[in-house]
């Protein structure tokens, strides 16, 4: 068996009885990118050397016996997590040759766990998108469909590992970067409980919403990876002390006495008719495994647009700030002074959507605008958080599509910047509230695309989804789907 | 300068102190001042992509002892928030600053006024934020250097009330501060290094009336004499405008201390809009109450209070007691110098008269003092045993205060030591009166005035050494015997 198509616990497997080496997953890895990648352009930076290296590291820890389930994987890594000395573009022009000095928490705990990074995946500039089609370095392509986006902000670390370009990939979420994309690329994406995972080494987009979380085949590959990233961190403030379960050991086939919410407001009448009747057959799933379906409401539902796009742009416009051409990153030929510096750095180092969304933050924030826009959309944010928690009352999980249709072809919403934020519509909230939520594929439209669901679960509790997401897969095929290349 | 007397200065201070943390604000680069452009600079404070801030709990520490001692009330729940603006020298594009809610509120402290009036003088509120670099602008032509080693150092903002009505009430607020914040050892208060930083928001109006008029912000305030100057002329400077029927604009104006003028600043302050919004990267700061117990059983005895205690237990005089406790190192070393035997009074009296004369005519502090509290203790108990004179105390003193050195040394070393021997001095008297005798007869003839006289060669005789009091004594007695 090629073993690229191997799952993260079927490698571990391999690995642990010598049936193959982690510098030969590795090297299969590799050749594999080297065949594919351009096409589907899903890498930005691919590590050769490092990744040789970190291989050989894991052979000598499966020898001396101090393996973790990550020693030896493959992975890619979305290019906003600083890699110390390797180059971390977060998609821009901007940071098209910046060699971060410092290792992101995430990728110092794949790397202590063992774990092989073949390089740093494309994504929407700075994470802005959701279609992969901003990114300075081209878009990525659908490796369902080739003229298809692949979704994003985490586009290169969906159609990467959708390709078996990597075992698993590390995403991230602000508004459904890392649902969105594994619905529309038929992955299992698991977006934690904000501040599940450390953001330090994470480049910002908005600091209130960014999360980091796994893209796998399954999740049983998840709950591993979960296992590995999750924790308080020191650097961290906004960083959960909790403890870590053992999501693999929570994992159950059955779902027996659990409580599924279906929310009215996320089965509106525009919702694409085969990822409704995919789900309403999800749902027939989950009551022969046990689970019992519930009717809700979430009232505020239809205010998570414009809500998210006052929060988020505002927090971009500062945190975006940084990048003045001074200390690192772009700086544009022989500025004549302060402000031509500022200016021309900022006009030509940055992206359209990112100058879009860096105006629009700038002025929600304004003097004589902040009450009537950013405060106000502070508490219908918390009116939003409320309507969840209401509901978690009466049920365990709530169950949504992720996505109002399938993969889009590539430029159909390029210019549409309404229709684009539109497509996020249903995984928005889920980051106001700062809840868990995970996709995973669950049927397929009349052109074979793959067709998500989304799970949802109150705060830090990662393991319902997970469980109920593996009962699913344990009675489906979705997940074992895979592209033709 | 005089006032227009039909016109009151209405004035508030914003005063950034830096706290004397080991480590930055959000990360563990060193503070200390003078190190070589960029050496005490890291990811964190240059503010690189994806960094985050961890907040200092030191600076905590210092913020709450600061709010107790000017008696404010402590939040239990503040807030970070960004303050947004563009500059090289502020490396993330913001500054991390309180705003809404800031950590102390409802302050205040008090001042004596020129009349010896006790004033209370209200403080609004102090919030914690971060300093930021320095753009260099010498030695290079057609750019500027950043140096990033001050950027994150932690700051108290303190703002007054708009309470202070003179340049002088301002100059004892900014003291006072400076005294309470180097008592509780949070600002090392130097003015010249900019750990202490003060702006003046200053405007007049017509005595009788209510509403303040319209203010001006002053910058550049680099020492206290330079608040002073910078209030005077500006007062000034808006009543002549006022007067000569023009309106005063509200700007930020740059004192300049070369020329004791100030101008209008422009650039990066000007009609700014800071956008200011909850900083997302640290959760509220929630401090318990029992931390803040805890700190107020720790504060130590400040200004004020000292000052009453020196009056009401050591009898004291309201001057001694002032100048006593202005600043710790000062109150100090009155209590060392007491501790080792000295009567308060005349510690007082050294300390004041002696001590900071003579370092006030060479311009020293009482820190740089070669005389040490135990030494200055140890020269008043010899007086007080009558050891050595008062005259010889202050020759002894002299040599002390030039040289160093112990009295006890000094005294064997130039033979200073006091003869209080009654039989030896009766034999010296006796030598005298015999050599004297019309001296000896004017005085039994009542011209008692001649005693000074027999006293001084008794003096003479003795190269001064015989105890004074004694030598009266005796005298006396074989005078009139």
């Amino acid at each position: 068996m090629d073993p690229t198509q191997l799952s993260l616990v079927q490698a571990h497997a391999w690995l642990s009885s010598r049936q193959i080496s982690a510098r030969e997953l590795t090297a299969a890895f590799l050749e594999r990118i080297d065949r594919l990648n351009p096409r589907i352009n899903a890498y930005i930076t691919v590590d050769r050397e490092g990744a040789m290296a970190a291989a050989q590291r894991a052979d000598d820890r499966f020898r001396n016996g101090t393996a973790t389930p990550l020693t030896g994987i493959p992975i890619g890594v979305k290019d906003l997590f600083c890699t110390e000395n390797l180059t971390t573009t977060c998609g821009s022009k901007m940071l098209a040759r910046f060699r971060p000095p410092y290792e992101s928490t995430v990728t110092r705990k794949l790397k202590e766990a063992g774990a092989v990074i073949l390089g740093k995946t494309n994504m929407d500039e700075f994470a802005m998108g959701s279609s992969n089609e901003t990114s300075f370095f081209g878009p990525v392509r659908n490796p369902w469909d080739t003229e298809r986006i692949p979704g994003g902000s985490s586009g290169g670390s969906a159609a990467a590992l959708a390709a078996r370009m990597a075992m698993a990939t590390i995403g991230s979420d602000t508004g459904g970067s890392i649902r969105q994309p594994a619905a529309l690329t038929g992955l299992t994406g698991l977006k934690p409980t904000y501040g599940r995972i450390s953001r330090f080494g994470m480049i910002a987009f908005a600091s209130s919403l960014d999360q980091a979380g796994p893209m796998t085949w399954t999740a049983e590959d998840a709950a591993i990876m979960l296992r590995v990233l999750a924790g308080h961190d020191p650097k961290d403030s906004t960083s959960i002390q909790a403890e870590v379960p053992d999501y693999v050991n929570t994992l159950v086939n059955r779902l027996d006495g659990l409580r599924i919410g279906i929310p009215e407001e996320y089965f509106p009448d525009s919702l694409d008719r085969e990822t409704r009747h995919a789900l309403e057959e999800a749902q027939q799933v989950l009551r022969d495994l046990g689970a019992s379906m519930v009717s809700v409401s979430l009232p505020h539902t239809r205010y998570a647009i414009p809500t998210y796009y006052i929060i988020a742009p505002a927090e971009a416009s500062s945190n975006l700030a940084r990048y003045d051409g001074i200390r690192f990153g772009y700086r544009c030929e022989d500025p004549k002074d302060l402000k031509d510096l500022y200016t021309r750095t900022r006009s030509e180092g940055f992206g359209a959507e990112v100058k879009r969304r860096i105006m629009l933050g700038t002025y929600v924030l304004s003097s004589g605008y902040y009450d009537a826009y950013y405060r106000k959309a502070q508490k219908v944010r918390r009116l939003i958080a409320r309507d969840f928690q209401d509901v978690y009352t009466g049920v365990d999980l709530l169950l949504t599509p992720t996505t109002p249709g399938t993969a889009f072809p590539l430029g159909e919403k390029k210019d549409d910047p309404v229709a684009m934020y539109l497509s996020d519509i249903f995984t928005i909230n889920v980051n106001l509230a700062g809840l868990p939520g995970l996709s995973l594929p669950c049927g397929r439209d009349h052109q074979g695309l793959p067709i998500g669901m989304q799970l949802i679960a109150p705060v830090l509790k990662e393991e319902r989804l997970l469980a109920a997401a593996h009962a699913f897969q344990s009675a489906t095929p979705w997940h074992q789907r895979k592209p033709e290349l | 300068m005089t006032y227009d007397p039909n016109y009151e200065t209405v004035i508030g201070l914003e005063v950034h102190a830096q706290m004397v943390t080991r480590s930055k604000i959000f990360c563990g680069c060193s503070t200390t001042f003078g190190a070589e452009p960029n050496q005490q600079v890291c990811p964190v404070c240059a503010a690189f992509p994806g960094v985050l801030p961890v907040l200092n709990s030191e600076l905590v520490s210092m913020a709450i002892k600061t709010g107790l001692a000017i008696q404010g009330s402590i939040r239990t729940r503040s807030e970070f928030a960004r303050k947004n603006y563009f500059y090289p020298d502020l490396p993330a594009g913001y500054q991390i600053s309180q705003f809404e809610l800031p950590i102390i509120e409802h302050g205040q402290l008090h001042i004596v006024t020129d009349d010896g009036v006790r004033k209370r003088i209200g403080i609004t509120r102090i919030h914690m934020e971060v300093d930021a670099g320095k753009s260099v602008h010498e030695g290079i032509q057609g750019a500027s250097w950043i140096d990033l080693n001050r950027t994150g150092t932690p700051l108290l903002e303190i703002v007054s009330e708009p309470d202070l009505r003179s340049a002088q009430e301002a100059g004892e607020y900014l003291k006072k501060l400076r005294s309470i914040l180097r008592y509780l050892q949070v600002c090392d208060g130097n003015m010249e290094e900019g750990s202490f930083r003060c702006d003046a928001n200053v405007s007049v109006r017509k005595l009788g009336q209510t509403a303040f008029g319209t203010r001006t912000e002053l910058k550049n305030l680099n020492s206290i004499r330079n608040v002073m100057r910078a209030i005077e002329y500006e007062a000034e400077r808006q009543i002549d405008s006022l007067e000569s029927g023009g309106r005063i604009v509200q700007e930020t104006r740059l004192w300049d201390a070369n020329q004791n003028t100030s101008r209008p600043m422009r650039g990066k302050e000007e009609a700014h809009d800071y956008r200011y919004f909850p900083e997302p990267d640290l959760p509220p700061l929630v401090i318990a109450q029992e931390r803040i117990d805890t700190i107020a059983r720790q504060l130590p005895e400040l200004p004020d209070a000292k000052a009453e205690r020196y009056r009401n237990d050591l009898g004291l005089s309201e001057y001694d007691a002032g100048v006593l406790t202005s600043s710790r190192e000062m109150a100090m070393f009155f209590e060392e110098t007491v501790s080792r035997g000295a009567q308060p009074k005349a510690a007082a009296n050294w300390i004041s008269v002696e001590l900071l004369g003579r370092l006030n005519r060479g311009g020293m502090e009482i820190e740089q003092s070669k005389v040490t509290p135990e030494q200055l203790g140890r020269l008043l108990a010899l007086m007080q045993n009558n050891e050595i004179s008062g005259k010889m105390a202050k020759q002894i003193f002299d040599i002390m205060f030039e040289s160093g050195g112990d009295p006890d040394t000094i005294v064997q070393e130039h033979g200073f030591k006091q003869v209080s021997d009654t039989a030896a001095i009766a034999a010296i008297v006796d030598q005298v009166l015999a050599d004297n005798p019309l001296q000896v007869q004017q005085y039994r003839e009542g011209k008692t005035k001649v005693m000074g006289f027999l006293v001084g060669q008794i003096m003479k005789a003795t190269q001064g050494k015989a105890n004074p009091a004694s030598v009266n004594a005796i005298l006396q007695e074989k005078l009139s015997g």
